[in-house]
């Protein structure tokens, strides 16, 4: 019994050291942005690796979702002599929440997990300490434009994710199901609000951005430098990553106030 | 060399698809409009504005002209609007602001009904002719009163 | 032969150096200098501290006690952004090469260049191809790290090194892996290195024979001791745990010739 309470106790102390090491690095991220010179070319090289190679996954499973949301929601409003709505319905599930959430969760589990395991394996490989000994800092040329890619590409990717829902939503709500296109665009169109809904679902993105592109370059990081390590550091970033992601989506629905 | 090329051109269409995507939303489904409508601030002071939020929108013969930036309560207990209209508007100083529902159970908006004065308002003035929102359980409550009284009658 | 006595003067100096890493102790007590412009070996055996001495001279991990003394600073307890106009006089060649393993070969070469000169691409590219011809690599400039064998990954990696014109090369087991042509090939590049541009040197080891070969000064790590010295005086040592060690080893290396020998007459040998 002892037992078990040392380790809890002792569980809550690490995690509060890994968040204090967290805070640590993301100032080291923060002062590399800082100091020159800006590391453009692999910016960009981040930028083709976790956006545009997650494309298709995140295209293909908005369209699904969207299908999926203008099924479920037809069959439950039809109920409700409500079909009229299939569009504020698909509409407002995929922007407030559905678009953000899902893909930041794919995007951990893609570009994260691959984020993590480069930088790891980097440090297995003594690339990192390499770096260190030509006197260049590898959280300023690794480590930064990682990070600061995955923010800039999860609103983006969030924004295409919905897309493709509201196309799929139309098409089943529409073409399989038989209402009027009109109707279903307007009535998006009347219940999104851009302050309350899309600014909102923006700043998730952005949020769930930095939250993974910190857990996923911080567990690369500080990995064990072997290949266990670098497995270890993938799968907790998957992990942590979604977990994270699926807590701070419930404090910024409750702060943004809708 | 130009294996970068190919990917900068990749990297930058990828980027442009986003940013349409998200201007899509914001526009074509979320209403946002980038020319700043605003500009003429009017006042108008209700004596209950229903559910009416900030940002509703100010509506004139049913065209969107504006929004309302504030509410706040006054020193007589009453409910001050702000309201930030298109800055080309002439609005009389006999209009009236009513707040009425789009539909029956919908949001709540401000229409202004135009007067027929010749002086218009300036920014800062206000609106003095106004009409309160009416509260659907008050009209079904005088409903159910007024039955009452015939049935005794 | 005692424990080297510390000669301030000199590029690298180890003063009462102590290392542990949680509970194992690596290094005791470490004295020596390392002189300049010479070839000095840490020759031991496996996980007896002979990368960390490298890495500790390199501000890769700091020591538990003692002083480091790199091109006349003590770099103990400097902060990491610091250690980097340290490292400036440095140049260090890692067992696996740690090549940057996105970049081309020339890429991988030029990042130094690129990174802290101002020289022009052209001047860059003439460099990069002066060094790859002096380390003995062809063709390789399109070429990944992955692509090239372990011997050329070396000799790129030493390339790399040098290419900044270091004060102090490190060496980190630049044998290891390789069978005995390769070992004699990066063993004459790192003499030919050291007579023409006067590097101070400091290889670690646990390869003998070469390492008698090419030594100044040998720093034989054994457990809790130290011992400093040039390789004739080692090899005529008194002492049972190092001439042990030293013959353990070269028996070894005998041992393998001998296979050697055997193979080429009865014809099954070919060049790798």
């Amino acid at each position: 019994m002892i037992g078990f309470v040392q380790d809890l106790g002792w569980m809550a102390v690490r995690f509060v050291d890994h968040l204090g090491k967290l805070a640590v690095f993301a100032a080291q991220i923060g002062r590399a942005l800082l100091t020159p010179p800006p590391r453009v070319r692999p910016f960009i090289e981040e930028i083709f690796n976790l956006g545009v190679l997650s494309l298709v996954i995140i295209c293909v499973s908005g369209l699904a979702v969207g299908m999926v949301l203008g099924l479920q929601g037809y069959n439950t409003l039809v109920r409700f002599g409500a079909e009229q709505s299939l569009g504020a319905v698909v509409g407002l599930s995929l922007i407030r929440e559905l678009g953000p959430v899902l893909t930041a969760l794919l995007a951990t589990g893609r570009a994260g997990s691959a984020t993590a395991a480069e930088i790891g394996t980097m440090v297995a490989t003594e690339q990192l300490d390499g770096l260190r000994m030509m006197s260049v800092n590898p959280i300023h040329l690794v480590v930064t434009p990682k990070a600061v890619a995955m923010v800039c590409v999860m609103p983006l990717l969030s924004a295409l994710f919905i897309v493709c829902g509201l196309g799929g939503g139309y098409f089943v709500g529409v073409k399989l199901m038989g209402l009027d296109g009109g109707t279903y665009v307007s009535s998006l169109q009347n219940a999104v609000d851009f302050h309350d809904d899309v600014v909102g679902s923006l700043l998730k993105a952005l949020v769930f951005g930095v939250l993974v592109g910190l857990i996923a370059t911080y567990r690369g990081y500080t990995s064990a430098p072997t290949s266990a390590g670098v497995s270890s550091a993938t799968t907790s970033t998957v992990v942590v990553g979604s977990v994270s992601i699926l807590i701070f989506d419930y404090f910024i629905t409750a702060l943004w106030g809708v | 060399m130009r294996r970068s090329a190919v990917r900068d051109f990749v990297v930058g269409l990828f980027v442009l698809v986003g940013l349409s995507a998200i201007a899509y939303l914001s526009m074509n489904v979320g209403g946002w409009s980038l020319r700043r409508s605003g500009g003429l601030t009017l006042y108008a002071a209700f004596d209950q504005i229903g559910g009416l939020k900030v940002r509703a929108p100010v509506v004139i013969s049913g065209v969107k002209v504006g929004q309302v930036d504030a509410i706040v309560l006054d020193k007589n207990f009453r409910a001050r609007a702000t309201l930030d209209l298109d800055p080309s508007l002439k609005i009389p100083s006999d209009t009236s602001a009513s707040i009425v529902t789009a539909g029956l159970l919908g949001d709540r908006y401000i229409s202004l009904e135009l007067g027929g004065e010749e002086t218009y308002l300036n920014s800062g003035d206000e609106i003095t002719m106004t009409e309160s929102a009416v509260l659907l359980e008050r009209l079904i409550g005088k409903l159910i009163h007024n039955t009452d009284v015939k049935k005794a009658e | 032969m005692a424990e080297g006595s510390t000669d301030t003067d000199a590029p690298v100096v180890f003063d009462a150096v102590d290392m542990a890493f949680g509970e194992r102790r690596v290094l005791r007590g470490l004295s020596c200098s390392f002189p300049r412009g010479r070839i000095s070996v840490i020759l031991g055996g496996s996980g007896s501290g002979k990368t960390t001495v490298l890495r500790l001279v390199g501000g890769l991990v700091r020591p538990q006690g003692g002083r480091i003394i790199v091109a006349g600073q003590e770099i103990g307890g400097l902060p990491e952004s610091q250690m980097y106009a340290v490292r400036s006089k440095l140049g260090m060649m890692f067992q696996g090469g740690a090549l940057l393993d996105s970049l081309t070969i020339f890429d991988n070469l030029a990042f130094p260049l690129r990174e802290h000169t101002r020289l022009r691409e052209a001047e860059i590219a003439d460099e990069v191809h002066k060094q790859l011809a002096a380390v003995g690599l062809t063709d390789v400039d399109a070429l990944l790290p992955g692509q090239l064998s372990g011997g050329m990954i070396k000799r790129a990696a030493l390339a790399r090194a040098i290419i900044t014109k270091p004060e102090i090369l490190l060496c980190d087991e630049p044998f290891s892996g390789l069978d005995p042509i390769s070992v004699k090939r990066i063993e004459a590049l790192l003499r030919r290195i050291n007579r023409q541009l006067g590097i101070t040197m400091l290889v670690s080891s646990h390869h003998i024979p070469s390492t008698m070969r090419m030594a100044d000064q040998v720093v034989l790590l054994l457990g809790n001791t130290a011992v400093v010295g040039a390789p004739a005086e080692l090899q005529q040592s008194r002492d049972a745990t190092i001439r042990n060690f030293l013959n353990e080893e070269v028996d070894e290396s005998l041992e393998a010739a001998a296979e050697l020998a055997t193979e080429r007459q009865s014809g099954t040998w070919s060049h790798p």
